[in-house]
């Protein structure tokens, strides 16, 4: 330890995405000493991959717009798993969070009136009375993230954000009594290890889809603080939910925005017919993801998929005209032509259901502080850890996120974790530091890493990972399967522990980086197993062959992973906001 | 195919050298240049590249492919690769830190200088600032940029003077904020670049435009700044 060099501040945000700046903004400016870690430079972050746009009862496409309508439809999306407390403050304090983006500097598309252009998304209505389709979804395009994500850059070198750029966070450093002191972080330019302590310490490092084999997700999407809190101990929440996008481009997995459908495109099948009709009456192709995503699996494996081997469906867009197109989806436009090959102009895009976002993680309250259960099933707040975005679990998504919420949780929930955070600083925070041991724990990981001198091929490892969630735990899942899936899961966990680094320098050694990224992958892969191995029941987007309907009476709760004893326990969905009456659970139709 | 790969590793090299693979093109598929170095790393875990979204809308892995400058995982091998060859190197003009990874700290620094954040002296309204969609039309072909340095590093003025000439990203990214119709700082923004070298090393040859992976084109940009100079001088 003496070795280790010690850096100090009073907040660390580990994750230089939407949430993690946003945090990171608030604490700057309100004076806290602050540094954001991140592993890629901030405007590299998957954030900049979001398309559609952000979901925000903000009043400009319909004056009559109203947040309840919008915490409806989230609340109804989440197939009633999601907190009403925070789906509610959610949608009740976005607008602001939105306005402030268009302060910021953020170049949302625009109305004749001037205002921010909105269009439709999937699963949005006027209240739970009336079903017409909203239109809710602020856009700049259909670059939305991009727009979002360097307008919080700019915003962040206005404040005078401190930033760690490419430094790599490894493990949290727990101290004696169990709370969270900072974190074990590598300097990837130089390969210097250092001790980043803290007294609040931000899990901002979003998801993980890199966990299955096709994935619209980043490169770097392997789960880093999901996998340092579930190594440190501490639960995960609902981590069975995965959504899978109905439109990810067939072969190459990338996205294309649900914006799509929302400007009027639609899916067909082999015979050429909008199939969406027969699964969704009312919304049709602007169903739940999970409805969509589930609707395109039946097709296929009915026989009406396309192509040679019939094994997707195609997204119609030519209808709407190149003007519409270049206008509206200009970047779509784009992508299509690089990875389809085909100019959604003349033809129709071959889409398959893709990974696409984690609806669980680190249990956070609405401040962001993490949570653990005490030995009754209590709630208990765990010392100086937060999460914000899609690392965390608030949850405002439960068993199914809907299109556009994930660019409002991140700002909502980045500053509500920095308010928070400021708040426990005024009061006062004194963590007992850390001891050798303690250090030494954090360290070991990389130490092992360091010191081998043969084992296994990261890259083959990696591959049979990804391979097993995609087979095992995909859009249909079955006890049995996922059974068998466990047991090789298991057999994985052992092979990781024996990956070899070959190459143990030390500048910019991104071996090294992808193999402390490997560990990650796998914890959230296993904790995805197990949790929905146990969850016996089909929720959203969680979807049995053997439990097909949904089983209010025993889980209607939250799953809590819990890694030590591999353990999963339940805890209470909360059903009290705090000026409205509770959306009560009803049978999710389309 | 044969690769020659440009390799670096500050504790084992005393100088970069050009290393030569012949690797295995799966049939049938048009691969990405970032889908080789992918093999290339599977081969040689020490092979080193920055890379994240893989579908060119992060501007991690701008390289020099076969003489040109563009994003690896939009570069399809049947646009680049000459006579079953590709040579991949770093961005030229930057100092490099291994392998295919840039120090990027001064294209970083010549963004900052511009101010690159809206700036407005009003305070804000309850809702948003209010923008015409021919105003927010301004900002097209601008708000694009994804700092990838592309253009920058294929820009020989920049070359030269990097700590002093912005560059076409950075010019690109001081035009966005003046065209923007919610920022009040214009005048601040261009007695800013009012010197000889921020604005005015740029000699129009397009080499920004011709790289840019998003289709931008900084020399209008860059033009749009010099009439704006220009008027303001007058």
């Amino acid at each position: 330890m003496s070795t280790l060099r010690t850096l100090n501040y009073d907040a660390i945000v580990i994750g230089g995405g939407g949430a993690g700046m946003r945090a990171a903004l608030q604490l700057t400016e309100s004076g806290v000493k602050t540094a954001c870690i991140t592993k890629v430079f901030p405007t590299r972050s998957h954030t900049v991959s979001a398309q559609g746009g952000i979901t925000c009862a903000i009043a400009s496409a319909d004056p009559n717009d109203d947040w309840r309508w919008h915490m409806y439809d989230t609340v109804k999306g989440s197939d009633y798993i999601g907190d009403q407390d925070a789906i509610e403050y959610m949608c009740s304090v976005g607008p602001q969070a939105v306005f402030e983006l268009d302060h910021m500097g953020l170049p949302f598309s625009r109305t004749e009136e001037g205002r921010i252009y909105q269009r439709p998304f999937g699963g949005q209505s006027k209240g739970p009375d009336n079903p017409t389709q909203a239109a809710r979804t602020c856009a700049a395009a259909d670059r939305t993230g991009h727009a979002l994500l360097h307008a919080l850059y700019q915003g962040n070198l206005k404040g005078g954000t401190t930033f760690l750029n490419e430094w790599y966070a490894v493990d949290l450093v727990k101290n004696q009594k169990g709370a969270v002191v900072g974190v074990i972080a590598i300097c990837i330019e130089t390969g210097e290890t250092v001790y980043v302590k803290a007294k609040a310490t931000v899990m901002a490092t979003g998801g993980a889809g890199r966990i299955y084999q096709s994935t619209t997700n980043a490169l770097i999407n392997t789960g880093d603080g999901m996998g340092m809190a579930l190594r440190a101990g501490f639960p995960g929440q609902d981590m069975e939910m995965w959504q899978f996008h109905p439109t990810g481009i067939y072969g190459a997995g990338t996205l294309v925005t649900e914006g799509c459908r929302g400007e009027g495109g639609y899916l067909i099948n082999s015979e050429g017919e909008r199939f969406m009709e027969r699964y969704a009456p009312n919304a049709k192709d602007l169903a739940g993801r999970d409805v969509v995503a589930r609707s395109m699996v039946l097709e296929i494996l009915e026989g009406r998929g396309c192509g040679p081997n019939k094994d997707h469906v195609l997204l119609k867009l030519d209808h709407l005209g190149e003007e519409t197109l270049n206008l509206r989806l200009p970047g779509i436009c784009e992508l299509s032509k690089t990875f389809a090959h085909v100019d959604p102009v003349k033809a129709p895009i071959p889409v398959v259901p893709t990974c696409h976002y984690m609806m669980g993680g680190i249990p956070t309250t609405i401040g962001g502080e993490a949570i653990t259960q005490d030995a009754n099933g209590q709630d208990q707040v765990v010392d100086g850890l937060y999460a914000c975005g899609e690392a965390a679990c608030v949850s405002v998504h439960g068993a199914n996120r809907l299109g556009g919420n994930s660019l409002l949780d991140l700002v909502v929930f980045g500053r509500a974790a920095g308010l928070q955070i400021e708040k426990a600083l005024q009061e006062g925070v004194s963590h007992d530091d850390a001891s050798e041991s303690d250090i030494e724990v954090a360290l070991s990981r990389l130490d092992r890493l360091n010191s081998s001198t043969s084992g296994e091929s990261m890259a083959e490892v990696k591959a049979e990972l990804q391979k097993t969630m995609q087979l095992y735990f995909g859009v249909f899942r079955e006890g049995e399967s996922m059974q068998k899936g466990l047991k090789l899961l298991d057999e994985l966990g052992e092979r990781i522990k024996n990956v070899h680094l070959e190459d143990k320098s030390q500048a910019f050694n991104t071996a090294r980086i992808e193999a402390l990224e490997l560990d990650n992958l796998f914890e959230v892969a296993y904790a995805t197993a197990v949790s929905a191995e146990e969850r016996k029941e089909s929720r959203g987007a969680h979807a049995r062959n053997d439990f097909t309907e949904r089983d209010d009476d025993n889980w209607l709760k939250h799953s809590m992973y819990f890694p030590t004893e591999k353990r999963v326990g339940k805890r209470d969905v909360n059903f009290s906001p705090k000026t409205v009456e509770a959306f009560p659970p009803k049978v999710r139709s389309y | 195919m044969l690769v020659s790969i440009y390799r670096y590793n500050p504790e084992k090299d005393q100088t970069p050298y050009m290393q030569d693979i012949n690797i295995d093109i799966p049939e049938g598929k048009d691969l990405m240049v970032l889908d080789v170095l992918h093999l290339l790393k599977e081969q040689d875990p020490s092979v080193t590249y920055r890379r994240s979204c893989r579908e060119g809308v992060c501007g991690s892995d701008g390289l020099n492919m076969n003489g040109k400058n563009g994003l690896a995982c939009i570069t399809p091998l049947s646009e680049v690769v000459k006579r079953n060859k590709l040579v991949i190197r770093p961005l030229p003009g930057l100092p490099v830190i291994r392998d295919l990874v840039v120090d990027m700290s001064m294209f970083y620094k010549q963004y900052e200088k511009i101010k690159p954040f809206l700036i407005n002296d009003t305070p804000p309204p309850a809702i948003e600032r209010l923008q015409s969609p021919e105003d927010r039309e301004k900002l097209d072909g601008l708000y694009e940029c994804i700092l990838c340095a592309c253009c920058s590093t294929a820009c020989p003025s920049f070359w030269w003077n990097p700590d002093k000439f912005v560059g076409p990203s950075g010019l690109l990214q001081a035009y966005r904020f003046l065209a923007d119709s919610r920022d009040t700082a214009t005048n601040e923004r261009l007695a800013e670049l009012d010197d000889p070298f921020s604005v005015f090393r740029c000699r129009g040859i397009m080499n920004c435009v011709s790289v840019c992976p998003k289709g931008l084109n900084p020399t209008k940009a860059i033009g749009h700044i010099r009439s704006m100079l220009m008027q303001r001088s007058t």
